[in-house]
């Protein structure tokens, strides 16, 4: 672990190998998920009142309450204890839920795979909804279409996606019955879960008419939840646009007599979408979070009804396992991000601080 | 300041901001006043008037139990701006002075620091705020805890990556030079270069604490019954859709009305403070 100094000098040295750039995200991406870990650890460990009396309820005996707190190690310091919950960690093992009576592990792989194919979906519409816009109004600046877009940019950033989810509701399953009201597929339809994604599973199934049926029920909520992303990936696209506009290869290919539609596209988008890229990753955690507040609305079977069943009850292992989970898949998604901006520019260079 | 104050008067949409704001905090202070049915921001029934569509007694409909829409989105705003308050008041000096110190002091105490931060940014924020309030009670007091904790990373990053640049300019060295002392270089000589981005970042983020904090209170992990918040508000209404649609589309206007107000304003803030 260097300083942060010896780390910037790094700018100097020749190309750096994708291989090498995933391995060191690797490494750091493993320091801060253990970081995570101590964390919600520490969280968890704040709670007021015995977690083993929280766990059996107010009418275990004392006996009963003294064994639990042996079996969950609570008697032993601190630091004693998060080495059992680290040495657990690592064998992927996240407790019994008291919630469900299943270890939390499982719970979490039922429930996971239909958030996260709301959240890749949700994902995709950003990225292929949002780019373009914010291109768009870069091209146009301070015309009409610009200012169009930055206003509804503006406003979809400007509500909590549960206030858009009913939006969507009233307006294209109430007013306009155009699609489903809630759930991932229709009720007539029985598939064989492989994966747990829908619209994989129907794919692997052979059934095209489930894959449609589950297409017709996501696209909704992932819109829902896309709307702020969508915004927040215009309004960067736009700004980080705007700066390229204004460097000597763009004026150099209008002199040259490139059209506009050219510059915008290869002169003027390509580089501005390294650094839109990057900050796209970090949204990707917002849509995780926000998943929590679409998938009520829509009555989504995702992680959102367990997570907030367990926060309710105060079961702890779920709780912790959830937030463990959610934040690794968070960082898995920054990872490939990463990797997806080094393609596009080989020449980037790994700087820990340049985020 | 005052060619600040010309843009932002000058400019249609920051006007519009202003306007909107200037609504939402005048309706909060003067909610005892204005509000049709002041009592209905409690605990209060009146099965006579359930459930009734907006009309000339009640302009925005009533609620399950008959208290009124308006009069309670009034008192909503009150809560709401009064946690964005609570939250920005306590969140930016803590990420100011870590940034700070992380930024300028640099070395290990950076490294440290900065992975502190990291940790916190990798946990969504509003899984991060779940989390706290999962393991505390659900209290008005909790929310703003919860909501501050995973609020002042931000600013710490922010004002890190400013004052990186910063420490290099020759107005640090001279200070110095002279032999000015860490914390002096630190607080009056970067700091000031630091607050433009600091203020445009409070503008915009009074519309983030509201939306998180609607948000955590929509699960039902955040500002309690009977207390009026704009996000429970909603949660309860979605049980009565499509029949009862005033019951979630008010109070989710409310929202952005409100959150559309603060982003206009910063918006414009950001362009007048921050040309680059």
């Amino acid at each position: 672990m260097p300083p942060p100094e010896t780390a910037f000098t790094g700018n100097d040295r020749p190309v750096v190998t994708i291989l090498s750039r995933l391995l060191r995200r690797l490494v750091s991406t493993l320091l801060v998920l253990f970081g995570v870990s101590l964390l919600i650890f520490l969280i968890a460990r704040v709670i007021p009142g015995d977690p083993a009396r929280i766990a059996l309820g107010p009418r275990a005996s004392e006996e009963q309450v003294e064994a639990m707190r042996e079996t969950l190690h609570l008697n032993e310091p601190i630091i004693v204890q998060y080495a059992f919950f680290l040495g657990d960690l690592l064998r992927a093992d996240l407790g019994i839920s008291l919630y469900s009576n299943r270890p939390v592990m499982t719970d979490i792989a039922e429930y996971l795979p239909a958030t996260l194919e709301l959240v890749f979906l949700a994902g995709f519409l950003m990225v292929s909804l949002g780019l373009p816009l914010g291109a768009l109004s870069a091209r146009y600046r301070d015309r009409w279409p610009d200012d169009l877009i930055r206003l509804l940019t503006l406003l979809s950033v400007s509500a909590p996606s549960f206030v858009w989810a009913v939006g969507m509701v009233l307006a294209f399953s109430f007013a306009i019955p155009l699609f489903p009201i809630a759930g991932r597929i229709s009720e007539t339809i029985d598939i064989q879960v492989v994966t747990g994604f829908l619209l994989v599973d129907t794919i692997v199934a052979g059934r095209p008419d489930a894959f449609v049926s589950a297409l017709h029920h996501v696209i909704l909520p992932a819109f829902a939840l896309s709307l702020s992303g969508i915004g927040q990936a215009a309004r960067l696209t736009r700004t980080n646009m705007i700066a390229t506009y204004e460097q000597p290869h763009v004026e150099m290919a209008r002199a040259y007599g490139f059209s506009e539609r050219d510059i915008s596209r290869r002169y003027a988008f390509k580089p501005s979408l390294i650094p839109s890229l990057t900050v796209i990753g970090l949204d990707f955690a917002a849509l995780l979070g926000n998943a929590f507040l679409v998938e009520v609305i829509f009555a989504w079977p995702g992680i959102s009804r367990y997570g907030v069943g367990v926060i309710l009850q105060k079961d702890l292992n779920a709780i912790v396992g959830t937030v463990l989970i959610i934040s690794a898949t968070f960082l898995i998604a920054n990872i490939v991000v990463d990797l997806l901006v080094s393609v596009i520019n080989p020449r980037i260079r790994l700087s820990e601080h340049g985020k | 300041m005052r060619r600040t104050v010309a843009i932002l008067t000058g400019n249609p949409l920051s006007l519009l901001g202003m306007g909107l704001v200037s609504f939402v905090i005048l309706a909060a202070a003067l909610a005892d006043v204005i509000a049709p049915y002041p009592g209905h921001a409690g605990a209060v029934v009146d099965f006579a008037n359930a459930n009734r569509p907006p009309g000339a007694d009640y302009w925005l409909g009533t609620d399950v139990v008959g208290r009124d829409v308006l009069s309670r989105i009034l008192y909503a705003y009150r809560v709401a701006l009064g946690l964005g308050l609570v939250v920005l008041s306590i969140a930016p000096p803590i990420g100011v002075a870590v940034g700070l110190m992380a930024g300028y002091i640099g070395g290990w105490t950076d490294y440290v620091l900065m992975r502190i931060t990291e940790v916190f940014l990798s946990i969504p924020p509003l899984v991060l705020a779940l989390a706290i309030m999962g393991v505390m009670e659900p209290t008005l007091l909790n929310a703003m805890l919860a909501v501050t904790a995973m609020w002042w990373p931000w600013y710490a990053r922010l004002v890190y990556n400013i004052t990186r640049g910063e420490k290099v300019e020759g107005y640090v060295l001279a200070a110095e030079i002279i032999g000015a002392s860490k914390a002096h270089v630190m607080f009056r000589e970067i700091l000031p270069n630091c607050v433009p981005a600091i203020v445009t970042k409070m503008t915009l983020d009074v519309g983030f604490v509201i939306i998180i904090a609607s948000s955590l209170s929509f699960l039902g992990l955040g500002v309690q019954a009977p207390t009026p918040d704009l996000g429970s508000m909603v949660s309860e209404g979605t049980r009565y859709l499509p029949d009862s649609w005033w019951l979630t589309v008010f109070p989710g206007l409310a929202i952005l009305v409100a959150v559309f107000g603060f982003n206009l304003i910063g918006d414009v803030l950001r362009d007048v403070l921050e040309p680059d």
